[in-house]
């Protein structure tokens, strides 16, 4: 862990009363990421990657419960005034969200939507928060950017959208980013683009960046660390290199291996992860992907695993049974 | 946007047509002869045989529409037996006190029904907002005539601040002529702001859901500014209908309340051509009223466009 410490999650908790009883969403989640850093969260859905994102954000839903600490910038968000709070979302911690189509304002135009983040936050004039737009939209390629100030969200396309919905993120020059699955909801050829439009960015702008995704193909080679999360814990936390090369918990394995591989004969078919993730109303006793773990003994069920730190300090699992060394794992 | 308006002026033409029709029948078909009433029943057959004939009452009735049809297109409406005042004459005389009763009562029904509703969604479940939508309830479940009775006794028989009846034309004294609107129109706002309050806060609470109202708070705006200009334009599209309906069927006149409180609107016109059968008058103002209200609801689709870019560029 290089440099200094701008965003830390300290034992986070959130719980959402639903008619069924209460549903821990997130489950105890420390998370650290240094400034100018990035970070993965993959998990799949349900996993409680969005709600710790709206847990940092501090956009969950009202009903919703929340303790522990989140640390951003020195300041301790959840104790900030409402004020405050605002002075720091769209200014220093901004969020990119999973779908273009519904998160910008479909009776505003793109240059009231991106003008009026620059004015809340910077002490611009009309005339220059306009020029301003006009460059960030020119930064996130789209063509033509002085005409799109004037016209509406739904006149784009959905991968011009989220450019849109990334030039907004960036406009006031944020020092972490939130990615919210930001490529979901888009065309496979226009994934990579936003993806890497959103890396250049962040190098570009010595921003850090958490990157949320179900895709670890989305995260390797682009982010610097990976939190892998199930049932609303962390359960393998490496950097990105450590963990491609030598994962150690069977969920980041089953992950991996349920990706569609290019090279595969025709009509492989793919090993998906049997079963669904636990019930959150009704927590389990032991290691909640024991049900569906190829590996898991009757320790497993009985007993949570911790998260621990294994031969080096910055990779962790919570797994009694970690998958050994073998180099052609992710083969 | 060209093209969206001329197509809706296009739907405009069967719905007026359908009007007309409606209208000449219900005059029509009402039992009894034109000529008796206009007569009375001493008349000897001979002058009632002159008069219908002079009516055209003798042609059969695809005539008589037709010709009446042909009448209205080069603005003649017809004339009234009993006063010998032209429809047009007498809905121009009525016409400015219920326009004004109509856009006073717009006005106080959207003043008190808008900011409750923001109020309430802002704090959707809360005790204010289930206060509110109960109160609103209530009140829905309160007819105008008793509201009308209640504010009478209260502001002008009890503590003697407003006139209880009566009209002055605004060009005469403005401040009598609103003293005198005060309270028909606080009767009708009574009745409508309930409604406004109800649709725009149930549409502003599915809103606040959006993706983009939570984008907005993300971007550190101020809740004002998330309220006014990120939800409630998104949120206004039904209110602007019950709105749009609301002024169609005031331009008809509040009958009722211009009843109540003496005021020489266009409702009571259609009552007094009713009493006397005035036919002449009764369906003139019906096809007059009929057409506002069909014009006043292609303006509210005009609004749309205006509200929702995406109505404009023709998507749907």
């Amino acid at each position: 862990m290089t440099g200094t410490t701008l965003l830390s999650v300290e034992d986070v908790i959130v719980d959402l009363p639903t008619p069924r009883g209460n549903l821990r969403a997130v489950d105890h989640v420390d998370l650290v990421v240094g400034a100018g850093r990035t970070l993965g969260i993959v998990g799949e859905s349900g996993c409680g990657k969005t709600m710790l994102s709206r847990a940092i954000l501090q956009l969950l839903p009202k009903k919703a419960k929340l303790s522990g600490r989140v640390m951003f910038d020195g300041q301790d968000l959840l104790q900030l005034s409402p004020e405050k709070l605002r002075k720091l979302r769209g200014r220093s911690l901004a969020v990119v969200f999973q779908d273009p189509m519904t998160s910008l304002n479909p009776v505003l135009t793109i240059g009231t939507q991106l003008i009026e983040t620059l004015q809340e936050h910077l002490e611009l004039d009309d005339a220059a928060a306009t020029r301003r737009s006009v460059e960030l939209l020119a930064a996130v390629g789209i063509p033509a950017p002085e005409q799109r100030l004037a016209q509406y969200p739904h006149q784009l396309s959905g991968g011009m959208r989220q450019r849109v919905a990334i030039a907004i993120a960036l406009s006031c020059e944020p020092k972490l980013l939130i990615a919210d699955e930001p490529t979901t909801a888009l065309d496979v050829t226009i994934q990579a683009q936003i993806l890497d439009l959103l890396a250049r960015e962040q190098r570009r702008r010595h921003m850090a960046m958490i990157i949320i995704t179900h895709d670890l193909g989305v995260v390797a080679g682009r982010t610097d660390e990976v939190a892998v999360m199930y049932a609303g814990r962390v359960v393998e936390r490496a950097p990105t290199p450590a963990l491609f090369k030598k994962m150690r918990m069977p969920y980041t394995e089953a992950l991996l291996a349920a990706l569609p591989k290019l090279d595969a004969a025709p009509h492989t078919p793919l090993p998906a992860i049997s079963g669904r993730p636990p019930d959150p109303t009704r927590p389990l006793k032991g290691c909640s992907f024991s049900p569906r773990c190829r590996y898991a003994l009757a320790r497993c069920q009985n007993e949570k695993p911790a998260l621990e730190a294994a031969e080096t300090s910055a990779h962790q699992f919570a797994c009694f049974h970690p998958i050994e060394a073998h180099a052609d794992a992710n083969a | 946007m060209a093209f969206f308006v001329a197509r809706r002026l296009l739907y405009l033409l069967p719905v007026l047509i359908a009007v007309s029709l409606l209208t000449f029948s219900i005059a029509s078909l009402l039992p009894g002869d034109l000529a008796y009433t206009i007569l009375g029943d001493q008349a000897t057959p001979e002058n009632v045989a002159a008069l219908r004939r002079d009516m055209g009452l003798d042609q059969p009735i695809w005539w008589r529409y037709l010709n009446w049809l042909g009448g209205v297109l080069q603005g003649d409406f017809g004339r009234s037996f009993r006063t010998g005042q032209t429809v047009l004459q007498a809905v121009a005389e009525r016409l400015p006190v219920s326009i004004e009763l109509m856009l006073l009562a717009q006005l106080g029904a959207l003043g008190i029904g808008v900011p409750l509703a923001i109020i309430c969604a802002a704090r959707s479940g809360g005790p204010f907002d289930r206060f509110m939508t109960g109160t609103a309830f209530g009140m829905l479940s309160v007819p105008t005539f008793l509201s009308a009775i209640l504010l009478i006794y209260f502001f002008a028989v009890e503590l003697r601040w407003l006139p209880a009846t009566g009209y002055l034309p605004f060009g005469e004294d403005p401040l009598a002529n609103l003293r005198f609107f005060v309270l028909p129109s606080l009767t009708l706002a009574l009745a409508e702001w309930p409604g406004i309050m109800r649709v725009l806060r149930s549409d502003m609470i599915a809103t606040l859901q959006e993706d983009y109202i939570a984008l907005a708070k993300a971007k550190g705006l101020p809740p004002a500014r998330i309220l006014f200009v990120h939800a409630l334009k998104p949120s206004s599209l039904t209110l602007v209908t019950i709105t749009g309906i609301n002024i169609g069927r005031l331009i008809g006149g509040a009958v009722i309340v211009e009843t109540i409180f003496a005021l020489p609107g266009i409702g009571r016109l259609l009552i007094g051509a009713i009493l006397t059968r005035d036919l002449i008058i009764l369906q003139g103002v019906v096809l007059l009223v009929g057409a506002g209200f069909v014009i006043t609801n292609f303006v509210v689709d005009m609004l749309y466009a205006v509200l929702d870019p995406r109505i404009r560029h023709g998507h749907s």
